[in-house]
């Protein structure tokens, strides 16, 4: 490991669809243990930086390291291990719809062939306790389910094998207040527990002031902010100034003074 | 490395006795699920045998990282409870709260003892009621005709021409593949043995009836279940799958008239041209090998042929195509609309689709067969 400190590490990124450029020049790291949030309007790009960092999409220029390795031109069992490491939250919960709930969040734990059954069974329960899905809905298939259920499931199976980077793609979309508070709550307690690294990708500004160490913002393409909380808030840009001094989230920023 | 970085901060048990005699086990280390890798099956082992012992001090104070599995693993070693000498760090006492008020799984479902009555009762009532669902699908069909009949300028007509393009038009190559080479494979065969009664001439019989009467048709129909059926039916599970059906629904269009009835209509209009198109290129190929093998020019060939091939079978194998054109495309969205949103039903939906519908189309030509049965043969 080059530099230990960093877990991902973005260097000149581009992304391209075709014609479409979706991130021209993004340079980025995510150090060890924090929590990085990417903010940014609807189709800012967002999503595609994960997809990136998971190896999903090829950049058109410019590397992506994950543990200081890059993500492409791997062998399949580095490979393997850095995505053993690695929980994700799609932004729709990507179920197995054919799998029932229990089996959807023991999948990747079978797929390890180094946990027994019993204690799989335990480790399931455990996690859907974790997310306060209650034991009658393991059964169920994912066509069953509310659109919260499946993002607390999905998250769920995205702990599964309590990685130690985690990516979160809009964990609190369509989730209720509380339930969005409760998944704050789990995400510092789970913090104080293990060295967890978090990209999460979010629209919403308490979830943000509440958990990030860091915030990157995305817009036009380019990232125009990074860094602490404070520093993006008084960073001059116009999306800015229209995210964080809305109605909503300057209440939010004025509540929680004391973390800036 | 990875591999290297796992092991070095790997869990170490370390056996004492402490000062007051009693055993004491330490564990140091990192009791994470990245870091055990394949020592968790033996460290379980290890960790049952230490737990054997009731008076054990266990000192997990010098653990730095301890995730779910970690926990998991010594609580399993210790039956489901704590020792009764237990010492932790702060923050993973919570770890072990949690897995006292761990909830049991879901008990699994017990397996129903009359199940030589029960599978073979469910399946007849599934053809049942499969049965009954095509008849109130037919009907609605029905129903919608009579209402476009009366509304003509809501007949779909780019609906239609699509389907009538994709399970028509792009049907043409493989149809065309298929039937030239099953021509020439049958006229090669019957050639053969023609020649052994010096009955060559009769080659063109053989040729025109068998391939314009039953082998075109059915070759046709069992071509386009295959191509055209399967689509139809991964098209409307696939709608189903992403709520696209509800939101027709709610919209205020209805399937029938929107999704199936174009798809009837085109089908039932594109199978008996499909049915031509393959006969003849059939029919092509018998003559090519026939002019190889027998030495039987083209030109007698053709106009020997509707000499010998009574009109009445080219109209009954366009009917069977009209019929089975129509039989197809209704099996198929049948099916596809049965299909529940999720990916193994898109699978099982499809096959079920294809097989039913290939069934299907020999059924319908055997009745073909008996019904006109002496139609069109001298
Ligand atoms: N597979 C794809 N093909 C073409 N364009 C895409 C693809 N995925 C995303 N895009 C485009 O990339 C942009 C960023 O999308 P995304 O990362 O999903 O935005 P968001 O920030 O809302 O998550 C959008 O303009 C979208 O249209
Ligand atoms: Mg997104």
């Amino acid at each position: 490991m080059t530099n230990g400190n960093y877990v991902i590490a973005v260097e000149g990124l581009y992304t391209r669809f075709g014609r479409h450029v979706v991130h021209e020049n993004i340079n980025l790291c995510v150090r060890r243990g924090e929590v990085l949030t990417l903010v940014g309007g609807s189709g800012s790009g967002k999503t595609a930086l994960i997809r990136q960092m998971l190896g999903l999409e090829t950049p058109a220029q410019g590397t992506v390291r994950i543990f200081g390795e890059p993500v492409h031109g791997r062998q399949h069992k580095q490979l393997q291990y850095m995505r053993n490491r690695c929980g994700v939250l799609f932004q729709k919960g990507a179920l197995f719809s054919a799998l029932s709930v229990y089996d959807n969040i023991a999948l990747p734990m079978r797929e390890l062939r180094t946990l027994d059954e019993g204690m799989i069974r335990n480790l399931v329960m455990l996690k859907l306790k974790m997310v306060e899905i209650d034991t009658k809905h393991a059964i169920r298939m994912p066509a069953e389910l509310s659109g919260g259920m499946i993002k607390r499931i999905a998250l769920a199976r995205a702990m599964a094998l309590d990685p130690e980077l985690l990516f979160l793609d809009e964990p609190t979309a369509g989730l209720d207040p509380e339930l969005s508070d409760g998944f704050v709550k789990l995400i510092q307690t789970l913090r104080t527990e293990l060295t967890l690294t978090i990209v999460m990708a979010t629209h919403d500004v308490e979830t943000l002031v509440a958990l990030s160490d860091r915030v990157a913002a995305l817009d036009e393409q380019r990232m125009v902010a990074l860094g602490t909380l404070r520093e993006v808030v008084n960073t001059r840009h116009p999306f800015i100034a229209k995210f964080f001094c809305g109605e909503r989230g300057k209440k939010i920023l004025e509540n929680n003074r004391y973390n800036l | 490395m990875p591999e290297n970085e796992g092991s070095n901060s790997s869990i170490v048990l370390r056996r004492v006795t402490g000062d007051d005699g009693a055993p004491r086990l330490t564990i140091t280390g990192s009791c994470t699920l990245a870091a055990l890798g394949k020592r968790l099956q033996p460290l379980s082992a290890e960790l049952n045998n230490e737990a054997a012992n009731p008076e054990l001090r266990w000192d997990l104070t010098g653990v730095r990282q301890m995730d779910d599995a970690g926990a998991v693993l010594l609580w399993r070693a210790w039956g489901n409870q704590r020792p009764r000498h237990l010492r932790l760090r702060r923050e993973h006492e919570r770890l072990f709260d949690r897995l006292e008020k761990i909830p049991a799984p879901p008990a699994p479902v017990p397996r129903d003892l009359l199940w030589p009555i029960t599978v073979p009762g469910n399946a007849v009532f599934l053809l049942w009621e499969h049965l009954t669902c095509l008849i109130i699908l037919s009907g609605q069909l029905l129903l919608d005709s009579i209402y476009l009949a009366g509304h003509p300028a809501q007949i779909p007509w780019r609906e239609i021409s699509a389907n009538l393009y994709r399970t028509g038009a792009q049907a043409l190559g493989i149809t065309a593949l298929v039937g030239f080479l099953i021509g020439i494979v049958l006229s090669y065969l019957s050639s053969k043995q023609l020649q052994m009664f010096g009955a060559d001439i009769f080659i063109i019989n053989i040729l025109g009836i068998s391939i314009v009467r039953e082998l075109g048709p059915v070759l046709a129909a069992i071509l386009v279940a295959g191509r055209s059926g399967s689509s139809m039916t991964a098209q409307l599970g696939v709608m189903r799958v992403t709520e696209e059906l509800d939101a027709l629904t709610v919209m205020g269009i209805p399937h029938s008239l929107r999704l199936v009835l174009p798809k009837v209509m085109a089908l039932g209009i594109a199978m008996p041209l499909v049915v031509l198109w393959t006969s003849a290129i059939a029919l092509i190929g018998g003559m090519v090998a026939a002019e190889i093998q027998l030495g039987l020019g083209y030109q007698f060939f053709l106009s020997k042929l509707p000499d010998v091939v009574p009109l009445a079978n080219l109209w009954l194998g366009l009917g069977k195509g009209v019929v089975c054109g129509m039989a197809i495309a209704l099996i198929s969205c049948h099916f596809g609309l049965r299909i529940k949103s999720n990916t193994e039903s898109l699978g099982e939906g499809t096959t079920n689709s294809v097989v039913t519908s290939i069934t299907v189309v020999i059924i319908i030509d055997a009745i073909f067969a008996v019904v006109f049965s002496n139609v069109g043969i001298r």
